[in-house]
Protein backbone atom coordinates (compact mmCIF):
# COMPACT_ATOMS: atom_id res chain seq x y z
CA UNK A 1 0.00 0.00 0.00
CA UNK A 2 1.90 3.14 -1.23
CA UNK A 3 2.37 6.02 1.30
CA UNK A 4 2.37 9.32 0.00
CA UNK A 5 4.22 12.39 2.58
CA UNK A 6 1.88 15.27 2.25
CA UNK A 7 2.08 18.48 4.89
CA UNK A 8 -0.04 16.88 6.96
CA UNK A 9 1.66 13.64 7.97
CA UNK A 10 1.99 10.48 5.70
CA UNK A 11 -1.31 9.98 4.03
CA UNK A 12 -2.05 5.90 2.68
CA UNK A 13 -3.96 5.17 -0.45
CA UNK A 14 -4.90 1.92 -2.07
CA UNK A 15 -3.11 1.96 -4.99
CA UNK A 16 -0.56 4.37 -6.47
CA UNK A 17 -1.34 7.24 -8.45
CA UNK A 18 0.31 4.97 -11.33
CA UNK A 19 -2.16 2.29 -10.54
CA UNK A 20 -4.79 4.52 -10.39
CA UNK A 21 -4.32 6.63 -13.57
CA UNK A 22 -3.97 3.25 -15.16
CA UNK A 23 -7.76 2.19 -13.87
CA UNK A 24 -9.07 4.96 -15.06
CA UNK A 25 -7.64 4.46 -18.49
CA UNK A 26 -9.24 1.24 -18.27
CA UNK A 27 -12.75 2.45 -17.89
CA UNK A 28 -12.40 5.56 -20.35
CA UNK A 29 -11.85 2.98 -23.03
CA UNK A 30 -14.57 0.83 -21.86
CA UNK A 31 -16.76 3.17 -21.93
CA UNK A 32 -16.08 4.67 -25.38
CA UNK A 33 -16.35 0.93 -26.50
CA UNK A 34 -20.04 0.79 -24.99
CA UNK A 35 -20.65 3.98 -26.69
CA UNK A 36 -19.92 3.63 -30.29
CA UNK A 37 -21.51 -0.36 -29.85
CA UNK A 38 -24.26 1.42 -28.52
CA UNK A 39 -24.32 3.96 -31.40
CA UNK A 40 -23.95 1.52 -34.42
CA UNK A 41 -26.92 -0.70 -32.80
CA UNK A 42 -28.47 2.36 -32.21
CA UNK A 43 -28.52 3.55 -35.48
CA UNK A 44 -30.07 0.36 -36.80
CA UNK A 45 -33.01 0.48 -35.06
CA UNK A 46 -36.02 1.57 -35.81
CA UNK A 47 -37.01 3.84 -33.05
CA UNK A 48 -40.72 4.18 -33.72
CA UNK A 49 -40.82 0.56 -33.27
CA UNK A 50 -39.19 0.81 -29.95
CA UNK A 51 -41.58 3.35 -28.37
CA UNK A 52 -44.46 1.24 -29.55
CA UNK A 53 -43.44 -2.02 -27.78
CA UNK A 54 -44.65 -0.95 -24.63
CA UNK A 55 -48.46 -1.08 -25.95
CA UNK A 56 -47.38 -4.50 -28.55
CA UNK A 57 -46.07 -6.24 -25.05
CA UNK A 58 -49.67 -5.35 -23.18
CA UNK A 59 -51.64 -6.47 -26.68
CA UNK A 60 -49.87 -9.65 -26.64
CA UNK A 61 -49.92 -10.15 -23.25
CA UNK A 62 -53.46 -9.87 -23.29
CA UNK A 63 -53.74 -12.22 -25.71
CA UNK A 64 -51.73 -14.55 -23.88
CA UNK A 65 -54.17 -14.75 -21.34
CA UNK A 66 -55.33 -17.47 -20.03
CA UNK A 67 -52.90 -20.20 -21.13
CA UNK A 68 -55.38 -23.16 -23.23
CA UNK A 69 -54.94 -25.89 -20.79
CA UNK A 70 -56.91 -28.00 -23.05
CA UNK A 71 -54.03 -27.70 -25.63
CA UNK A 72 -52.12 -29.70 -22.86
CA UNK A 73 -53.42 -33.11 -24.70
CA UNK A 74 -51.63 -32.47 -27.73
CA UNK A 75 -48.58 -31.45 -26.38
CA UNK A 76 -47.30 -34.90 -24.27
CA UNK A 77 -46.24 -36.50 -27.46
CA UNK A 78 -43.91 -33.41 -28.29
CA UNK A 79 -42.38 -33.29 -24.59
CA UNK A 80 -41.73 -37.27 -25.03
CA UNK A 81 -39.62 -35.75 -28.34
CA UNK A 82 -38.11 -33.31 -26.37
CA UNK A 83 -36.95 -35.21 -23.69
CA UNK A 84 -35.95 -38.00 -26.31
CA UNK A 85 -33.80 -35.59 -28.35
CA UNK A 86 -32.25 -34.25 -25.41
CA UNK A 87 -31.25 -37.74 -23.39
CA UNK A 88 -30.43 -39.36 -26.66
CA UNK A 89 -28.10 -36.52 -27.51
CA UNK A 90 -26.46 -36.58 -24.65
CA UNK A 91 -25.52 -40.22 -24.89
CA UNK A 92 -24.44 -39.85 -28.17
CA UNK A 93 -22.40 -36.87 -27.05
CA UNK A 94 -21.03 -38.61 -24.20
CA UNK A 95 -20.00 -41.72 -26.52
CA UNK A 96 -17.55 -39.60 -28.93
CA UNK A 97 -16.63 -37.26 -26.26
CA UNK A 98 -14.91 -39.88 -24.24
CA UNK A 99 -12.21 -40.62 -27.17
CA UNK A 100 -11.93 -36.80 -28.08
CA UNK A 101 -11.62 -36.24 -24.32
CA UNK A 102 -8.94 -38.71 -23.55
CA UNK A 103 -6.60 -37.46 -26.87
CA UNK A 104 -6.89 -34.02 -25.20
CA UNK A 105 -5.81 -34.52 -22.11
CA UNK A 106 -2.04 -33.66 -21.60
CA UNK A 107 -1.21 -36.87 -19.76
CA UNK A 108 -3.25 -39.16 -21.74
CA UNK A 109 -2.78 -37.87 -25.47
CA UNK A 110 -0.86 -40.31 -27.58
CA UNK A 111 0.77 -37.37 -29.49
CA UNK A 112 0.67 -33.21 -29.42
CA UNK A 113 -0.90 -33.30 -33.20
CA UNK A 114 -3.75 -35.33 -32.18
CA UNK A 115 -4.19 -33.49 -29.66
CA UNK A 116 -4.47 -30.49 -32.00
CA UNK A 117 -7.10 -32.18 -33.51
CA UNK A 118 -9.16 -33.26 -30.43
CA UNK A 119 -8.88 -29.24 -28.86
CA UNK A 120 -10.15 -28.30 -32.45
CA UNK A 121 -12.94 -30.80 -32.18
CA UNK A 122 -13.93 -29.51 -29.41
CA UNK A 123 -14.02 -25.69 -29.97
CA UNK A 124 -15.63 -26.09 -33.28
CA UNK A 125 -18.13 -28.37 -31.61
CA UNK A 126 -18.93 -25.60 -28.95
CA UNK A 127 -18.81 -22.35 -31.44
CA UNK A 128 -21.61 -23.41 -33.25
CA UNK A 129 -24.76 -23.46 -31.70
CA UNK A 130 -27.18 -26.67 -31.67
CA UNK A 131 -30.10 -24.52 -33.71
CA UNK A 132 -27.49 -23.87 -36.16
CA UNK A 133 -26.37 -27.71 -36.43
CA UNK A 134 -29.82 -28.18 -36.42
CA UNK A 135 -30.22 -25.96 -39.48
CA UNK A 136 -27.26 -27.96 -41.28
CA UNK A 137 -28.50 -31.54 -40.70
CA UNK A 138 -32.31 -30.45 -41.27
CA UNK A 139 -31.19 -29.89 -44.80
CA UNK A 140 -29.30 -33.71 -44.90
CA UNK A 141 -32.02 -35.72 -43.10
CA UNK A 142 -34.96 -34.12 -43.57
CA UNK A 143 -37.40 -32.13 -40.98
CA UNK A 144 -37.78 -34.10 -37.98
CA UNK A 145 -36.65 -35.80 -34.25
CA UNK A 146 -33.44 -37.55 -36.09
CA UNK A 147 -31.56 -34.07 -37.16
CA UNK A 148 -32.50 -32.75 -33.90
CA UNK A 149 -30.96 -35.78 -31.95
CA UNK A 150 -28.07 -35.28 -34.15
CA UNK A 151 -27.62 -31.55 -33.59
CA UNK A 152 -27.79 -32.19 -30.28
CA UNK A 153 -25.32 -34.55 -29.91
CA UNK A 154 -22.51 -32.87 -32.32
CA UNK A 155 -23.12 -29.63 -29.91
CA UNK A 156 -22.44 -31.46 -26.89
CA UNK A 157 -19.16 -32.88 -27.93
CA UNK A 158 -17.32 -30.40 -27.31
CA UNK A 159 -18.78 -29.23 -23.76
CA UNK A 160 -18.48 -32.79 -22.67
CA UNK A 161 -14.91 -33.72 -23.46
CA UNK A 162 -13.82 -29.62 -22.12
CA UNK A 163 -14.89 -30.71 -18.99
CA UNK A 164 -13.75 -34.33 -19.65
CA UNK A 165 -10.31 -33.65 -20.70
CA UNK A 166 -9.71 -31.24 -17.72
CA UNK A 167 -11.09 -33.97 -15.16
CA UNK A 168 -8.45 -36.30 -16.66
CA UNK A 169 -5.55 -33.76 -16.48
CA UNK A 170 -6.18 -33.05 -12.43
CA UNK A 171 -6.53 -36.82 -11.53
CA UNK A 172 -4.15 -38.27 -8.86
CA UNK A 173 -0.83 -39.25 -10.45
CA UNK A 174 0.36 -41.66 -7.73
CA UNK A 175 -2.56 -44.00 -8.47
CA UNK A 176 -1.62 -44.48 -12.03
CA UNK A 177 1.89 -44.89 -10.71
CA UNK A 178 0.83 -47.79 -8.35
CA UNK A 179 -1.64 -49.15 -10.87
CA UNK A 180 1.85 -48.76 -13.33
CA UNK A 181 4.70 -50.53 -10.68
CA UNK A 182 2.28 -53.73 -11.15
CA UNK A 183 3.42 -54.33 -14.74
CA UNK A 184 0.21 -53.15 -16.16
CA UNK A 185 -0.11 -52.45 -19.70
CA UNK A 186 -0.90 -49.25 -21.33
CA UNK A 187 -5.00 -49.81 -21.77
CA UNK A 188 -4.55 -51.66 -18.38
CA UNK A 189 -3.19 -48.29 -16.71
CA UNK A 190 -5.80 -46.39 -18.46
CA UNK A 191 -8.92 -49.00 -17.09
CA UNK A 192 -7.62 -49.17 -13.77
CA UNK A 193 -5.87 -46.18 -12.85
CA UNK A 194 -7.50 -43.20 -14.51
CA UNK A 195 -11.03 -44.81 -15.57
CA UNK A 196 -11.86 -44.54 -12.13
CA UNK A 197 -10.76 -41.52 -10.84
CA UNK A 198 -12.93 -39.64 -13.54
CA UNK A 199 -15.61 -42.02 -13.51
CA UNK A 200 -18.04 -39.68 -10.80
CA UNK A 201 -16.74 -36.65 -12.63
CA UNK A 202 -18.27 -38.20 -16.20
CA UNK A 203 -21.58 -39.22 -15.04
CA UNK A 204 -21.77 -35.51 -13.31
CA UNK A 205 -20.64 -33.99 -16.57
CA UNK A 206 -23.49 -36.42 -18.26
CA UNK A 207 -26.18 -35.17 -16.07
CA UNK A 208 -25.09 -31.68 -16.42
CA UNK A 209 -25.44 -31.64 -19.64
CA UNK A 210 -28.59 -33.45 -19.96
CA UNK A 211 -30.11 -30.47 -18.52
CA UNK A 212 -29.07 -27.83 -20.27
CA UNK A 213 -29.91 -30.05 -23.62
CA UNK A 214 -33.40 -29.91 -22.56
CA UNK A 215 -33.45 -26.47 -22.51
CA UNK A 216 -31.75 -26.26 -26.03
CA UNK A 217 -34.10 -28.72 -27.35
CA UNK A 218 -37.15 -26.64 -26.96
CA UNK A 219 -36.21 -24.66 -29.98
CA UNK A 220 -34.97 -26.97 -32.27
CA UNK A 221 -38.29 -27.19 -33.87
CA UNK A 222 -37.94 -23.79 -34.80
CA UNK A 223 -35.95 -25.07 -37.77
CA UNK A 224 -38.01 -28.12 -38.30
CA UNK A 225 -35.67 -30.16 -36.44
CA UNK A 226 -38.93 -31.83 -34.07
CA UNK A 227 -39.79 -31.30 -30.18
CA UNK A 228 -41.93 -28.85 -28.77
CA UNK A 229 -40.70 -26.00 -30.81
CA UNK A 230 -42.32 -27.40 -33.85
CA UNK A 231 -45.39 -26.57 -31.61
CA UNK A 232 -44.29 -23.51 -30.51
CA UNK A 233 -43.14 -21.98 -33.86
CA UNK A 234 -46.63 -23.15 -35.41
CA UNK A 235 -48.37 -21.41 -32.75
CA UNK A 236 -46.71 -18.28 -33.50
CA UNK A 237 -46.94 -18.00 -36.84
CA UNK A 238 -50.62 -18.70 -36.35
CA UNK A 239 -50.57 -16.02 -33.95
CA UNK A 240 -52.34 -18.40 -31.64
CA UNK A 241 -51.21 -16.69 -28.64
CA UNK A 242 -53.47 -18.98 -25.63
CA UNK A 243 -51.33 -21.62 -27.02
CA UNK A 244 -47.58 -20.20 -26.77
CA UNK A 245 -48.43 -19.60 -23.24
CA UNK A 246 -49.33 -22.79 -22.69
CA UNK A 247 -46.72 -24.37 -24.06
CA UNK A 248 -44.22 -21.22 -22.53
CA UNK A 249 -45.77 -22.89 -19.45
CA UNK A 250 -44.72 -26.58 -20.06
CA UNK A 251 -41.83 -25.01 -20.73
CA UNK A 252 -41.00 -24.19 -17.75
CA UNK A 253 -42.15 -27.08 -15.61
CA UNK A 254 -40.04 -29.03 -17.59
CA UNK A 255 -37.17 -27.27 -17.10
CA UNK A 256 -37.37 -26.86 -13.61
CA UNK A 257 -37.88 -30.39 -13.18
CA UNK A 258 -34.87 -31.67 -15.03
CA UNK A 259 -33.02 -28.72 -13.37
CA UNK A 260 -34.50 -30.14 -9.95
CA UNK A 261 -33.36 -33.92 -11.08
CA UNK A 262 -30.02 -33.31 -12.33
CA UNK A 263 -29.12 -30.96 -9.07
CA UNK A 264 -30.30 -34.06 -7.00
CA UNK A 265 -28.06 -36.74 -9.17
CA UNK A 266 -25.33 -34.75 -9.00
CA UNK A 267 -25.67 -34.43 -5.71
CA UNK A 268 -25.91 -38.11 -5.36
CA UNK A 269 -22.79 -38.53 -7.43
CA UNK A 270 -20.49 -35.94 -5.66
CA UNK B 1 -5.32 -71.86 11.76
CA UNK B 2 -1.46 -71.29 10.34
CA UNK B 3 -2.00 -68.47 7.25
CA UNK B 4 -1.13 -70.67 4.70
CA UNK B 5 -3.84 -72.86 5.34
CA UNK B 6 -6.44 -70.17 5.26
CA UNK B 7 -8.23 -69.73 1.49
CA UNK B 8 -7.88 -65.91 0.43
CA UNK B 9 -9.53 -65.48 -2.63
CA UNK B 10 -7.62 -65.78 -5.70
CA UNK B 11 -9.06 -63.26 -8.34
CA UNK B 12 -10.35 -59.25 -7.48
CA UNK B 13 -12.92 -57.37 -9.01
CA UNK B 14 -13.28 -53.84 -9.22
CA UNK B 15 -16.04 -52.72 -6.98
CA UNK B 16 -18.81 -51.38 -9.10
CA UNK B 17 -19.59 -47.95 -9.33
CA UNK B 18 -23.03 -47.73 -7.87
CA UNK B 19 -22.58 -49.59 -4.57
CA UNK B 20 -26.03 -50.57 -4.10
CA UNK B 21 -26.79 -53.51 -6.26
CA UNK B 22 -30.88 -53.24 -6.13
CA UNK B 23 -29.90 -49.29 -7.13
CA UNK B 24 -27.47 -50.26 -9.73
CA UNK B 25 -29.64 -52.74 -11.65
CA UNK B 26 -32.71 -50.82 -11.22
CA UNK B 27 -30.96 -47.84 -13.26
CA UNK B 28 -29.49 -50.29 -15.96
CA UNK B 29 -32.82 -51.85 -16.56
CA UNK B 30 -35.07 -48.59 -16.00
CA UNK B 31 -32.18 -47.40 -18.74
CA UNK B 32 -32.61 -50.32 -20.86
CA UNK B 33 -36.44 -50.04 -20.96
CA UNK B 34 -36.30 -46.03 -21.53
CA UNK B 35 -33.94 -46.68 -25.00
CA UNK B 36 -36.44 -49.62 -26.06
CA UNK B 37 -39.40 -47.15 -25.19
CA UNK B 38 -37.71 -44.06 -27.33
CA UNK B 39 -36.06 -45.65 -30.26
CA UNK B 40 -39.58 -47.39 -30.47
CA UNK B 41 -41.70 -44.32 -30.36
CA UNK B 42 -39.14 -42.05 -32.28
CA UNK B 43 -40.69 -40.70 -35.27
CA UNK B 44 -37.33 -41.61 -37.64
CA UNK B 45 -37.94 -41.64 -41.28
CA UNK B 46 -35.40 -43.92 -42.31
CA UNK B 47 -36.06 -44.27 -45.57
CA UNK B 48 -35.74 -40.46 -46.53
CA UNK B 49 -32.56 -40.22 -43.30
CA UNK B 50 -30.40 -42.70 -45.65
CA UNK B 51 -31.35 -40.76 -49.05
CA UNK B 52 -30.54 -37.87 -47.54
CA UNK B 53 -27.01 -39.28 -47.36
CA UNK B 54 -25.36 -38.90 -50.80
CA UNK B 55 -27.36 -35.45 -50.61
CA UNK B 56 -25.80 -34.68 -47.32
CA UNK B 57 -22.27 -35.03 -48.99
CA UNK B 58 -22.62 -32.84 -51.85
CA UNK B 59 -23.84 -30.80 -48.91
CA UNK B 60 -20.53 -30.86 -47.10
CA UNK B 61 -19.05 -30.84 -50.79
CA UNK B 62 -20.42 -27.84 -51.22
CA UNK B 63 -19.36 -26.03 -48.25
CA UNK B 64 -15.79 -26.68 -49.63
CA UNK B 65 -14.09 -24.34 -50.41
CA UNK B 66 -15.01 -21.83 -48.03
CA UNK B 67 -16.02 -18.59 -49.71
CA UNK B 68 -14.52 -15.85 -48.12
CA UNK B 69 -14.33 -13.53 -51.26
CA UNK B 70 -17.70 -12.78 -53.03
CA UNK B 71 -20.17 -11.50 -49.85
CA UNK B 72 -17.07 -9.98 -48.00
CA UNK B 73 -18.88 -6.32 -47.24
CA UNK B 74 -21.88 -8.29 -46.02
CA UNK B 75 -19.75 -10.32 -43.97
CA UNK B 76 -18.19 -7.88 -41.90
CA UNK B 77 -20.92 -6.03 -41.58
CA UNK B 78 -23.06 -8.75 -39.89
CA UNK B 79 -19.44 -9.50 -37.43
CA UNK B 80 -19.10 -6.50 -36.60
CA UNK B 81 -22.74 -6.17 -35.76
CA UNK B 82 -22.94 -9.32 -33.87
CA UNK B 83 -19.31 -8.06 -32.15
CA UNK B 84 -21.54 -4.51 -30.99
CA UNK B 85 -24.63 -6.67 -29.82
CA UNK B 86 -22.07 -9.20 -27.99
CA UNK B 87 -20.83 -5.97 -25.96
CA UNK B 88 -23.26 -3.82 -25.18
CA UNK B 89 -25.53 -6.61 -24.27
CA UNK B 90 -22.65 -8.34 -21.75
CA UNK B 91 -22.48 -4.71 -20.46
CA UNK B 92 -26.55 -3.60 -19.91
CA UNK B 93 -26.82 -7.58 -18.96
CA UNK B 94 -24.20 -6.97 -16.13
CA UNK B 95 -25.28 -3.60 -15.15
CA UNK B 96 -28.78 -4.84 -14.08
CA UNK B 97 -27.69 -8.25 -12.93
CA UNK B 98 -25.42 -6.45 -10.07
CA UNK B 99 -28.92 -5.20 -8.43
CA UNK B 100 -30.07 -7.98 -9.03
CA UNK B 101 -27.22 -10.61 -8.02
CA UNK B 102 -27.01 -8.64 -4.70
CA UNK B 103 -30.97 -8.73 -3.77
CA UNK B 104 -30.54 -12.74 -4.61
CA UNK B 105 -28.19 -13.69 -2.05
CA UNK B 106 -29.64 -15.00 0.66
CA UNK B 107 -27.07 -13.05 3.11
CA UNK B 108 -27.38 -10.04 2.21
CA UNK B 109 -31.60 -10.09 1.43
CA UNK B 110 -34.51 -10.23 3.20
CA UNK B 111 -36.26 -12.91 2.11
CA UNK B 112 -39.17 -11.32 -0.08
CA UNK B 113 -36.21 -9.67 -1.97
CA UNK B 114 -34.34 -12.46 -1.87
CA UNK B 115 -37.66 -15.06 -3.54
CA UNK B 116 -38.89 -12.32 -5.68
CA UNK B 117 -35.34 -11.62 -7.37
CA UNK B 118 -34.76 -15.52 -7.50
CA UNK B 119 -37.68 -15.80 -9.32
CA UNK B 120 -36.70 -13.21 -12.14
CA UNK B 121 -33.28 -15.31 -12.33
CA UNK B 122 -35.28 -18.32 -12.56
CA UNK B 123 -37.48 -16.79 -15.41
CA UNK B 124 -34.27 -15.58 -17.83
CA UNK B 125 -32.44 -18.92 -17.27
CA UNK B 126 -35.58 -21.17 -17.99
CA UNK B 127 -36.07 -19.90 -21.84
CA UNK B 128 -33.18 -19.91 -23.61
CA UNK B 129 -32.01 -16.73 -25.78
CA UNK B 130 -33.86 -17.90 -29.09
CA UNK B 131 -37.32 -17.73 -27.20
CA UNK B 132 -36.36 -14.60 -25.89
CA UNK B 133 -35.59 -13.03 -29.08
CA UNK B 134 -38.92 -14.40 -30.87
CA UNK B 135 -40.62 -11.72 -28.46
CA UNK B 136 -38.27 -9.55 -28.50
CA UNK B 137 -38.49 -9.18 -32.12
CA UNK B 138 -42.27 -8.94 -32.31
CA UNK B 139 -42.13 -5.97 -29.52
CA UNK B 140 -39.52 -4.37 -30.89
CA UNK B 141 -39.08 -5.25 -35.03
CA UNK B 142 -36.41 -6.86 -36.81
CA UNK B 143 -32.65 -5.93 -36.32
CA UNK B 144 -29.89 -5.84 -33.50
CA UNK B 145 -32.47 -4.06 -31.05
CA UNK B 146 -33.96 -6.76 -30.88
CA UNK B 147 -31.25 -9.34 -30.47
CA UNK B 148 -29.61 -7.18 -27.59
CA UNK B 149 -32.55 -6.88 -25.75
CA UNK B 150 -32.84 -10.83 -25.79
CA UNK B 151 -29.01 -11.30 -25.03
CA UNK B 152 -29.09 -8.92 -22.23
CA UNK B 153 -32.38 -10.75 -20.46
CA UNK B 154 -30.23 -13.66 -21.16
CA UNK B 155 -27.13 -12.14 -19.33
CA UNK B 156 -29.29 -11.99 -16.41
CA UNK B 157 -30.12 -15.21 -15.38
CA UNK B 158 -26.51 -16.32 -16.04
CA UNK B 159 -24.32 -13.58 -14.33
CA UNK B 160 -26.72 -12.40 -11.45
CA UNK B 161 -27.41 -16.11 -10.47
CA UNK B 162 -23.72 -16.82 -10.53
CA UNK B 163 -23.02 -13.44 -9.04
CA UNK B 164 -25.52 -14.04 -6.10
CA UNK B 165 -23.77 -17.30 -5.79
CA UNK B 166 -19.77 -16.58 -4.94
CA UNK B 167 -21.38 -13.94 -2.61
CA UNK B 168 -23.43 -16.66 -0.42
CA UNK B 169 -19.96 -18.63 -0.45
CA UNK B 170 -17.56 -14.89 0.35
CA UNK B 171 -15.87 -15.11 3.92
CA UNK B 172 -18.58 -13.69 6.49
CA UNK B 173 -15.40 -12.40 8.69
CA UNK B 174 -14.05 -9.40 6.33
CA UNK B 175 -18.01 -8.47 5.95
CA UNK B 176 -18.20 -8.67 9.99
CA UNK B 177 -15.12 -6.40 9.93
CA UNK B 178 -15.98 -3.73 7.22
CA UNK B 179 -19.03 -3.88 9.61
CA UNK B 180 -17.53 -3.00 12.77
CA UNK B 181 -15.61 -0.06 11.23
CA UNK B 182 -19.36 1.88 10.93
CA UNK B 183 -19.64 1.30 7.43
CA UNK B 184 -22.51 1.94 6.01
CA UNK B 185 -24.71 0.12 3.43
CA UNK B 186 -22.76 0.99 0.52
CA UNK B 187 -19.89 1.31 2.07
CA UNK B 188 -20.35 -2.53 3.16
CA UNK B 189 -20.78 -3.16 -0.24
CA UNK B 190 -18.29 -1.21 -1.63
CA UNK B 191 -15.37 -2.36 0.54
CA UNK B 192 -16.47 -6.18 2.11
CA UNK B 193 -18.10 -7.60 -1.10
CA UNK B 194 -17.20 -6.22 -4.21
CA UNK B 195 -12.98 -7.21 -3.63
CA UNK B 196 -14.23 -10.62 -2.51
CA UNK B 197 -16.21 -11.55 -6.07
CA UNK B 198 -14.23 -8.85 -7.91
CA UNK B 199 -12.02 -11.46 -9.80
CA UNK B 200 -14.35 -14.09 -10.16
CA UNK B 201 -16.63 -11.27 -11.75
CA UNK B 202 -14.68 -10.30 -13.73
CA UNK B 203 -13.22 -13.50 -15.73
CA UNK B 204 -17.25 -14.43 -15.93
CA UNK B 205 -18.50 -11.39 -17.59
CA UNK B 206 -15.29 -12.19 -20.21
CA UNK B 207 -16.79 -15.53 -20.36
CA UNK B 208 -20.49 -13.88 -21.01
CA UNK B 209 -19.22 -11.96 -23.80
CA UNK B 210 -18.23 -15.26 -25.25
CA UNK B 211 -21.26 -16.53 -24.95
CA UNK B 212 -23.31 -13.34 -25.86
CA UNK B 213 -20.97 -13.48 -29.44
CA UNK B 214 -21.88 -16.73 -29.90
CA UNK B 215 -25.79 -16.82 -29.43
CA UNK B 216 -25.41 -13.45 -31.50
CA UNK B 217 -25.41 -16.04 -34.30
CA UNK B 218 -28.47 -17.59 -33.93
CA UNK B 219 -30.67 -14.60 -32.42
CA UNK B 220 -30.43 -13.68 -35.81
CA UNK B 221 -32.44 -16.41 -37.35
CA UNK B 222 -35.00 -15.62 -35.80
CA UNK B 223 -34.77 -11.89 -36.84
CA UNK B 224 -32.35 -10.22 -33.80
CA UNK B 225 -29.92 -9.42 -36.40
CA UNK B 226 -26.10 -9.83 -36.24
CA UNK B 227 -23.67 -12.44 -37.72
CA UNK B 228 -27.10 -15.07 -37.79
CA UNK B 229 -29.16 -12.72 -40.06
CA UNK B 230 -26.13 -13.21 -42.77
CA UNK B 231 -25.79 -17.15 -42.08
CA UNK B 232 -29.38 -17.48 -42.44
CA UNK B 233 -29.34 -15.93 -45.77
CA UNK B 234 -26.24 -17.49 -47.03
CA UNK B 235 -28.14 -20.79 -46.42
CA UNK B 236 -31.62 -19.32 -47.66
CA UNK B 237 -29.79 -18.99 -50.63
CA UNK B 238 -28.04 -22.16 -50.81
CA UNK B 239 -25.03 -20.27 -50.83
CA UNK B 240 -23.13 -23.12 -48.66
CA UNK B 241 -19.67 -21.87 -49.58
CA UNK B 242 -20.12 -18.44 -48.02
CA UNK B 243 -22.24 -20.09 -45.07
CA UNK B 244 -18.94 -22.43 -44.39
CA UNK B 245 -16.66 -19.13 -44.49
CA UNK B 246 -19.05 -17.78 -42.03
CA UNK B 247 -19.20 -20.74 -39.89
CA UNK B 248 -15.60 -20.64 -40.10
CA UNK B 249 -14.69 -16.86 -38.95
CA UNK B 250 -17.34 -17.46 -36.02
CA UNK B 251 -15.00 -20.39 -34.81
CA UNK B 252 -12.07 -18.56 -35.53
CA UNK B 253 -13.76 -15.10 -33.24
CA UNK B 254 -14.56 -17.54 -30.31
CA UNK B 255 -11.20 -19.70 -30.12
CA UNK B 256 -10.04 -16.00 -29.85
CA UNK B 257 -11.72 -14.91 -26.83
CA UNK B 258 -11.77 -18.14 -25.08
CA UNK B 259 -7.96 -17.54 -25.55
CA UNK B 260 -8.38 -13.93 -23.95
CA UNK B 261 -10.66 -14.95 -21.38
CA UNK B 262 -8.40 -17.62 -20.11
CA UNK B 263 -5.44 -15.52 -19.89
CA UNK B 264 -7.64 -12.88 -18.11
CA UNK B 265 -8.90 -14.73 -15.55
CA UNK B 266 -5.39 -16.41 -14.93
CA UNK B 267 -3.88 -12.52 -14.75
CA UNK B 268 -6.78 -11.27 -12.53
CA UNK B 269 -6.94 -14.06 -10.61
Amino acid sequence: MPRIDSTNGPVWKRRTTKQQWAIWAGWLVALAITAFAWQRISEKTIWFFVQDAPRQAADIGSRMIPPKFSYMSKLWAPIWDTLNIATLGTVIALVIAVPVAFAAARNTTPHPIVRTIAIFIIVASRSVNSLIWALMLVFIFGPGVLAGTIAIGLRSIGFCAKLLYEGIEEIDHTQVEAIEATGASGPQKMVFGIVPQVLPTFAGIGVFRWDINIRESTILGLVGAGGIGLELNGSINTLAWTQVSMILLVILLTVVVSEWVSAKVRGAII
Amino acid sequence: MSVAEQTFPSSWRRPPFIKNPLLRWSIIIGAAIYLALAFGTMDVNWQRAAEGLPRGQRFVAAFFPPNFSDNLGVMWDGIFESIWMAIISTIAGIALSIPIGLGAARNLAPKWVYLLNRSIIGGSRTFPEVILAIFAVKLFGFGPFAGFIALSIGTIGFYAKLLAEDIENMSASQAEAIKATGAGWFQWINYAIQPQVMPRMIGLSVYRLDINFRESAVVGIVGGGGIGATLNTAFERYEFDTAAAILLIIIGIVMVLEYTSGFLRKYVQ
